[in-house]
């Protein structure tokens, strides 16, 4: 097979998960011509990704809901109370930022398991039984607020979650050595993981794809991921907010493929009868789903009260639709089975950077929102689509 | 001259290649009973849903004259407005609703735009009367009985102007009561002057009620006896329904030792609540190592619910019995603990509860044994692609890639996917619940050649199945079941197709 063809051929067939690569750059670039560069300044794109993230790390445990053909309204309170929760220990109990953010998470486990339990052992259609959730967290994160109103947080640790960034140890020309070195280190062991599994894979005698197309994959996401890094190192480096949410995507990423939990989670979404006539726990797995989503959603409290360094009585509010419209851009399928947690994470920048790049152009809120709305209709046609093609 | 309501003249259906009725002649004369027997798979359901336009006009070959006139029906609605009515095994009822809306669903009395609700319920009361059930017209149909629930069913089409009424397998799902009850109501609707197609299994049934009784095999008319010149008997029915000479398609087994019991059910009995009977009655069942058993019976006849009560129970019947596994007693409490003590199940219904669909060949192959490519917990990625292509290769699943989904391959494929996701788990006994089930002979011939080689191996197997060639070529000894109960044990030797279907239809 020639070069083209066989790159023909892999673009074809893989069309599913390339697609929402390809919107997110045909934004980009858009919204790069029409501003001319300024969305892609590196003040621009460190703030966009900051902005995505408490919805992201929302839409990658959405995204595993969602396979298993549930759905959690809950997540958007829960993340606000419990952000009101964090808040309340770290400024009234005066707790360490060390203790009350394993303690916030346990309580988004807790509130997590809760929710499966209804869904899996009671057998209360998910959708009614998160909303009953999103109520009585909607009540709570009032109660709690209740006496003091917005809760101001002034411990700087915990706030730079959400506004700090790595050190930089030394600037270099401007850019931010630390920060540099992260995407150096990326790089090395983005190379070095396809290298070994290319290797891995000869020594089972399978086939791989060609070389030269091999090495054009390599440049071209070593490419990206320097880029990425050289724009962000050019403002304050990498945000923890950006590591946070990259750390939660290689540990659901390699969690959702390359484990047992994560092929019967799969396994549940595509047929769960099959599932359980397969030996798998359904009831199991499907609380474990609802309990990283639990999660997750305290993460996302954690995010988005650092972010404000404050929490206030309606945070949280519309965060579960966010992020199930960030999980559908992202290439879930409520059918069932199928959806990716890098997806997710693409979604929710996808629809960052609507947000971001409108407002850049002054697009007036109410076209704002009908445009997102038809990138998610177009999102999810696509999906449709493809899909029939699958078979 | 005979008056016939219905002739249906040189019905052929095909289906992708697979003749499923082939030149079928059927004639129903006015104002009798006629009975439609033959096995599973021998064409009955097929003739009615032709009849009935659910295969519409132009898809098949062939006449339906009824009263007198060529009917082309495009669809369901034709065939009810010429006043044919089917009544199916599932009841299409709605169980929240209350009796009268029932009868008149989708007939709604009217007065101007608006339901008269009040005329519903008298005319309900009268269609009631007819069928001779004496319920409160306002009683929801979930707190009745399913012997009264098929009479609300009846006095449904009732309401209707209904000429022809069509029973698939009416008296299935009832006790003997209430089948009673349902035979004697037929013969009141015959003396009304309705005819009545009744399809069924049950032999004494047919007997007992039957002005004639025409007998389907392998999509073909067989024959058509007529009771009034006392033509009908057991015998002759059976004999009928199964005349087919064994073919050779069976590959030929070495005779071999069995080992110790494997498998031993004691009073074996299950309960589905939702069902609200045994589906399972004191069966008492033995398996050697090494030894096929096979289990016969017609369709309902709890074969599959055994399968399940044993497979670790995921239907959640109320089970009562002991059950042994290598002499040791056991207790299920979920599919994985069956899993682990041996035991795997390959579905009847592989698409529906047995394969996901849309993940590729070796994704389901080690999905029931993922501990077979995993250490603590991390899959080994390369090792699922050797263990799918050694699959592949011994198992003979022609695909251009492991990667396909399941969904995209041919059924006997999609069998041996399903057969091999089992064999991955390193069973030591097997249950193929219709294992043949929709797939070509070449893929049957190779499935029977995996399952020799199996036991030669020291695998013990239980084959559920409703073809009766299959159950006699294959197993070693037989189990036949009726109603949920086990109605006789046979040995391969000397046993007939008649001897079995006389035990399964009792």
């Amino acid at each position: 097979m020639s070069f083209f063809n066989e790159a023909r051929f892999l673009i074809k067939t893989n069309i599913r998960d390339y697609g929402m690569y390809i919107a997110l750059f045909v934004i980009m670039l858009t919204f790069s011509v029409m501003t001319d560069g300024l969305f892609m300044s590196s003040r621009n794109i460190s703030n966009l990704l900051d902005s995505a993230g408490y919805i992201a790390v929302l839409a990658v445990g959405m995204t595993l809901i969602i396979v298993i053909r549930h759905i959690d309204l809950s997540v958007g309170f829960v993340a606000g109370f419990l952000g009101a929760v964090a808040a309340i220990f770290l400024t009234q109990m005066g707790l360490s930022v060390w203790l009350v953010i394993p303690i916030v998470m346990v309580f988004g486990i807790i509130i997590g398991l809760f929710n499966g339990f209804l869904v899996a052992k009671i057998g209360i259609p998910s959708f009614v039984a998160t909303l009953a959730g999103m109520l009585i967290f909607r009540g709570a994160l009032l109660n709690v607020t209740e006496s003091t109103g917005t809760i101001i947080v002034n411990d700087d640790l915990f706030n730079s979650l959400g506004n700090g960034f790595i050190p930089s140890l030394v600037e270099v020309n401007g850019l931010h050595l630390l920060s540099v070195l992260v995407g150096a280190v990326g790089i090395a062991l983005y190379i070095y993981s396809e290298l070994s599994t290319r290797r891995n894979k000869v020594t089972y005698g399978f086939e791989v794809i060609s070389l030269p197309i091999f090495i054009v994959k390599l440049v071209f996401v070593s490419f990206i991921i320097g880029y990425i890094t050289w724009v962000l190192a050019g403002y304050n480096g990498f945000s923890w907010t950006v590591v946070i949410m990259l750390l939660v995507v290689v540990i659901y990423h390699f969690l959702s493929t390359k484990t047992v939990l994560g092929r019967n989670i799969y396994a549940v979404g595509s047929n769960p009868e099959a599932a359980h006539l397969s030996g798998i726990n359904v009831t199991k797995i499907t609380m474990i789903v609802f309990g990283s989503m639990g999660m997750l959603a305290a993460l996302s409290g954690i995010l988005f009260t650092a972010r404000l360094q404050s929490a206030t009585t309606t945070a949280g509010t519309l965060f579960e639709l966010d992020a199930i419209a960030a999980a559908y851009v992202g290439g879930v399928s409520s059918a069932g089975g199928v959806g990716k947690v890098t997806g997710a994470i693409i979604g929710a920048i996808v629809m960052a950077s609507l947000s971001s790049g409108m407002n850049l152009l002054g697009v007036g809120i109410s076209y704002q929102y009908m445009i997102r709305g038809g990138v998610l209709a177009a999102a999810v046609i696509f999906e449709v689509m493809t899909r029939k093609q699958r078979g | 001259m005979s008056d016939y309501i219905l002739e249906m003249n040189g019905i052929t259906k095909e289906f992708t290649g697979i003749k499923a009725l082939d030149d079928v002649n059927f004639k129903v004369e006015r104002g009798e009973i006629h009975c439609l027997i033959g096995e599973n798979g021998a064409g009955k359901s097929t003739l009615m849903k032709v009849l009935s336009g659910v295969y519409p006009y132009g898809t098949y070959d062939g006449d339906i004259v009824f009263e007198g006139d060529v009917q082309r029906f495009n669809e369901i609605n034709d065939s009810v407005k010429a006043g044919i009515a089917i009544i199916y095994q599932e009841l299409a009822l709605f169980p929240d609703l209350t009796v009268y809306e029932n009868i008149f669903a989708g007939n709604e009395i009217r007065k101007g735009p608006f339901v008269d609700w009040n005329e519903t319920i008298v005319q309900s009361v009268k269609m009631l009367e007819k069928v001779k059930l004496k319920v409160d017209p306002e009683t929801l149909i979930k707190d009745l009985g399913v012997g009264k629930q098929q009479l609300v069913e009846i006095a449904k089409t009732l309401s209707k102007e209904v000429k022809l009424l069509i029973l698939d397998e009416p008296t299935a799902a009832l006790n003997e009561n209430d089948s009673e009850n349902l035979l004697e109501l037929l013969k009141e609707l015959r003396s009304q002057g309705i005819t009545c197609i009744m399809i069924s299994h049950k032999l004494k049934e047919v007997i007992s009620i039957a002005d004639k009784a025409t007998i389907l095999r392998d999509g073909k008319t067989i024959v058509t006896l007529d009771a009034h010149k006392g033509e009908i008997s057991e015998s002759v029915i059976i004999k009928n329904m199964v005349g087919r000479e064994i073919a050779d398609i069976y590959p030929k087994r070495l005779d071999h030792e069995f080992g110790d019991t494997v498998l031993e059910l004691n009073n074996w009995s299950a309960y589905d609540s939702q069902l609200g009977r045994h589906v399972v009655k004191k069966a008492n069942i033995q398996l050697k190592q090494g030894e096929i058993i096979g289990i016969a019976g017609l369709m309902g006849s709890g074969r599959t619910e055994l399968a399940l009560s044993i497979f670790g129970n995921p239907k959640k019947y109320k089970v009562e019995g002991d059950m042994q596994v290598n002499g040791r007693d056991v207790q299920f409490k979920h599919t994985s603990d069956a899993i682990k003590a041996g035991i795997a199940y390959v579905t009847e219904d592989r698409k529906g509860n047995g394969l996901f669909l849309i993940n590729d060949i070796k994704n389901n192959l080690t999905a029931a044994h993922l501990k077979g490519i995993s250490q603590s917990g991390v899959l080994n990625l390369n090792e699922e692609v050797k263990v799918g292509s050694e699959y592949r290769k011994s198992l003979h699943i022609k695909t251009s890639s492991l990667e396909l989904a399941v969904g995209k391959l041919s059924g006997g494929n999609q069998q041996k996917v399903s057969l091999g996701k089992w064999l991955f788990t390193g069973p030591k006994i097997l249950i193929l619940d219709e294992p043949t089930r929709g797939i070509d002979v070449g893929a049957k011939f190779e499935i029977y050649t995996i399952m020799n080689e199996l036991i030669k191996q020291g695998m013990s197997i239980i084959m559920i199945s409703s073809e009766l060639n299959e159950i006699i070529g294959m197993s070693d000894r037989i189990y036949v079941m009726a109603e949920g109960a086990i109605t006789g044990e046979l040995s391969r030797a000397g046993t007939t197709q008649e001897a079995i279907m006389e035990l399964a239809t009792q």
